[in-house]
């Protein structure tokens, strides 16, 4: 608490981090790049440079707030300093602005107008970068980064990966994944949050735009179109209505005009999910299967253990994620109902989420060549094709979205923030294990903005003990917990974005962040309150598709439309290391692995032992002695390939057997 | 042979796990662990740093980003001698730069690359090496050679090859 001159005003400050806080706490819009209150404080970008009396001048973000500061926040030097930053930072970046995608919500754009910048005394670097295009979900441009490494604190922060990182000196620095690869070749799960939080056009999300309306302009095509919860009450920003207010009957005009011939919801397929997801839970409580019980509609959190958490992969929920259950019931069923085949049918998704577009493109989800869903298109990008179209979004008379799977109880809708898929299941859960319906706000207390939320929830006799998880740091968090045995839990949902699918990539640009997260997720709630229809079940619609196609929940027919597992993957492709190799043609190639699990779990001794033996029993001339990174078999480490034998689980102790097996495949005599 | 390499592979992980049990799971181990991988192939090969990125629980990325920024440390295959020439300023204005297009000219380094086709040379160049006094300085492996001239470097290089001894450093 203390009282600070800011402007020749006083200003009260109470528990604000730094001055940066209490200046715009008070109105003024101090400018930044790279401050963001979620993030560690960076101090690189100088925008946010006041004078404070007697110290001369600071970086506002570095200085904590104190007792009787006196501070300028414009003056003839400070404006001097931000122009000249401002300029240095202009001449680094290409400022091909109409080619960008991120033109009109670009801070360096706006803040070079703001400030004036009418000429740049520097000349344009001369070396141009590759564009990186690698990702399904992104675009990195090099050429436009401006270094303040937001996207590198995002990713370590919030995510706890850290697929990007600052590499090289001085003039030559770049950000960049690990030695110089491509976005789609390392380890990066396709959030996408460091394209949300990027000031520039230096990581986008990836546009397709052209690849719908080439689909939607096609005669002999029908297009099916699903929206995601977490579009309705966000694409309204790019149409200066205010956040939270949901426009779905809007969007299905628009895309009705745009020429789609179906326009369905996500939320039908996320009841769906309600459905199959709470049969599996709680046959998971009685079977005393692996608990806890994962969520699995999050493609960035499937991606994240497949790569970093194999041992919990049958943790995972068979169920697909609400918009593969829709690509794969519009395609194979819905198609017959249209009297139409498949292969004429394209479903086009509309999502908040880059990691969306990951997950389409997955093997999992092709059947015979041809995706379930065949295009995932981001909130933005809808938003951009409206404006194509020429349409005055915000006075489009609202139509109703399409039978039967335009249909959703608010259970489905809520799926868009965090909290919600628990919501939705423990609002079921509750009627299948006690037979009663639950009060209204029973399952409130899982909603909320903090990374992780424990609750434990009295169902009938059953105590569920739940976590609720956004942002992946503190997925990983929680995770070492249950590995150590310290927390124990049956339910874990996690979101990889902060505030759920509502904060996702694909969302627009938002300035505030926090605020504007805070709107879309009451959007959904109160859009959950108006619905007549709250428990999935209760959903006609899901009740026909259970008659007509699956049964009943967790079925053999449910299961192979509705469901799926996912393997193991390794996080950067690369080559193995040779340990020994033998020049003969003859030779068999043995392969350790020395992946990181496999590497925790002591394959560096089976290395060596390994070695030792081959050496002792004179078999040198005849193995090709690989180091091999990554297997993706990580949860049943450590791995031995010999020749086109994969062993698992291996030990110093097994090493004989292994010789036995590089004897037979020489076909030498087995000992 | 073939136990030689092996052995040099595994010595190399086994001195890496060594430093961490010395120094710790911590992300000051790893330039320790660079150096280490440096001295033994003279380069920082990307398997090996991504062992050492999950050998820290540091991200791929943030090894790559140390190991890019020192110039110490080097990426790309070396070659057999490394010729550091010194650059600095006391070396600078005794002519250390017709020593170095000298040596660039003997070895045949064309269009600025710093190794020979045939992997057998490297030549950099280096700000101060600490042996102002003999200026121009000019190391190989490690080796220093002072009070270089251009027609020095011819001798040097075409005896080098003789003394096998700094081959393998």
């Amino acid at each position: 608490m203390g009282i600070m001159t800011i402007n020749g005003q006083r200003t009260t400050f109470s528990d604000e981090n730094n001055v940066l806080e209490v200046i715009r706490n008070a109105g003024i819009d101090l400018p930044t790049f790279c401050y963001h209150s979620e993030l560690s404080v960076y101090g690189a970008c100088r925008m946010c440079m006041v004078e404070v009396e007697g110290w001369g001048t600071v970086a506002a973000c570095h200085t904590p707030p104190e007792d009787g500061l006196v501070i300028r926040t414009n003056s003839a030097e400070l404006r001097h300093v931000r122009k000249v930053s401002l300029e240095l930072l202009l001449a680094n970046h290409e400022r091909e602005c109409t080619t960008c995608s991120r033109s009109g919500s670009c801070k360096l754009q706006d803040l070079a107008q703001r400030f004036g910048i009418e000429h740049i005394r520097f000349g344009q670097r001369d070396r141009k970068s590759p564009i990186d295009a690698s990702s399904p979900s992104l675009v990195r441009d090099p050429n436009k980064c401006i270094l303040c490494g937001d996207c590198v604190r995002m990713c370590e922060e919030v995510q706890g990966i850290g697929v990007l990182d600052f590499a090289h000196r001085g003039s030559q620095i770049t950000v960049s994944p690990a030695f110089g690869k491509d976005l789609g070749d390392v380890e990066c799960v396709n959030c996408g949050q460091c394209a949300a939080i990027c000031p520039t056009g230096a990581l986008t999300v990836k546009s397709q735009t052209e690849r719908a309306w080439r689909a939607i302009h096609d005669p002999d095509t029908t297009v099916v179109v699903q929206i995601a919860p977490a579009v309705r009450v966000s694409i309204g920003e790019e149409f200066n209505l205010a956040s939270g207010q949901s426009v779905t009957g809007q969007i299905a005009a628009a895309l009705r005009i745009m020429g789609v011939d179906y326009v369905f919801d996500t939320s039908f397929t996320a009841d769906l999910t309600v459905l199959e997801e709470t049969h599996e839970l709680l046959g998971r409580l009685q079977n005393q299967e692996p608990l806890p019980h994962f969520t699995s509609c999050c493609p960035a959190w499937v991606k994240f253990v497949e790569q970093y958490y194999p041992e919990f992969l049958d943790n995972l929920s068979t169920c697909r994620s609400p918009q593969q259950m829709f690509g794969s019931l519009a395609k194979h069923r819905y198609s017959q109902d249209l009297g139409i085949s498949a292969d004429n049918m394209y479903v086009i998704s509309v999502m908040p989420c880059t990691a969306k577009k990951f997950e389409a493109q997955r093997d999992e989800f092709q059947q015979s060549s041809r995706a379930d869903v065949d295009l995932v298109l981001t909130t933005q990008e809808l938003a951009r094709m409206i404006r194509e179209e020429g349409l005055a979004f915000e006075h489009l008379e609202p139509t109703s979205m399409d039978m039967p799977f335009g249909f959703a109880t608010g259970a489905g809708v809520i799926f868009g923030v965090t909290g919600g898929v628990s919501e939705a299941v423990l609002r079921h859960a509750h009627e299948e294990i006690t037979g009663r319906q639950p009060q209204p706000k029973a399952f409130e207390a899982v909603r909320g903005n903090d990374g992780t939320r424990r609750v434990d929830l009295k169902i009938g006799e059953q105590t569920l003990r739940l976590a609720v998880v956004n942002g992946l740091a503190q997925a990983t968090e929680l995770l070492e917990r249950i590995k150590s045995g310290e927390e124990s839990i049956d339910v874990l949902e996690v979101m990889a974005c902060p505030g759920g699918c509502i904060g996702g990539a694909g969302q627009p640009i938002a300035n505030n962040r926090q605020q504007t997260q805070e709107r879309r997720s009451n959007g959904l709630y109160r859009e959950d309150k108006t619905l007549q229809l709250h428990q999935s079940k209760q959903n006609p619609m899901v009740r026909d598709v259970y008659q007509r196609w699956l049964g009943e929940p967790g079925s053999a027919k449910s299961h192979a439309l509705l469901h799926t597992h996912y393997g193991s993957r390794r996080r950067i492709q690369g080559e193995s290391m040779d340990i020994a190799s033998s020049k003969k043609p003859a030779a068999v190639e043995v392969q350790v692995c020395v992946g990181t699990s496999c590497y925790l779990k002591g394959s560096l001794k089976l290395l060596r032992t390994l070695t030792d033996q081959v050496e002792a029993a004179d078999l040198t001339e005849n193995v090709k002695l690989r180091g091999a990174f990554c297997c993706q078999q990580c949860a049943s480490g450590p791995m031995v390939i010999v020749g086109d034998d994969v062993v698992s689980g291996v030990t110093p102790g097994h090493v004989p057997d292994l010789l036995q097996r590089i004897r037979e495949q020489l076909e030498l005599p087995v000992s | 042979m073939l136990q030689t390499t092996a052995n040099r592979q595994l010595d190399i992980l086994q001195r890496l796990d060594n430093l961490v049990q010395r120094y710790g799971k911590h992300s000051s181990t790893l330039i320790p662990m660079l150096q280490e991988i440096q001295n033994a192939y003279r380069y920082l090969p990307e398997d090996l740093l991504t062992h050492v990125a999950t050998a820290l629980d540091l991200s791929p990325a943030t090894v790559y980003g140390v190991a890019t920024f020192y110039a110490q440390f080097s990426l790309e295959p070396k070659g057999k001698y490394v010729i550091q020439v010194c650059d600095g300023t006391a070396c600078h204005v005794r002519g250390s730069m017709p020593v170095y297009e000298a040596i660039c000219k003997k070895v045949r380094l064309v269009d600025g690359k710093a190794t020979t086709e045939d992997g057998m040379f490297t030549v950099e160049t280096v700000s101060c090496v600490g042996a102002c006094a003999a200026a121009p300085v000019v190391t190989i492996n490690g080796e220093v050679y002072g009070k270089v001239t251009p027609d020095a470097i011819h001798v040097i290089l075409d005896t080098l090859e003789s003394r096998g001894d700094t081959a393998d450093a």
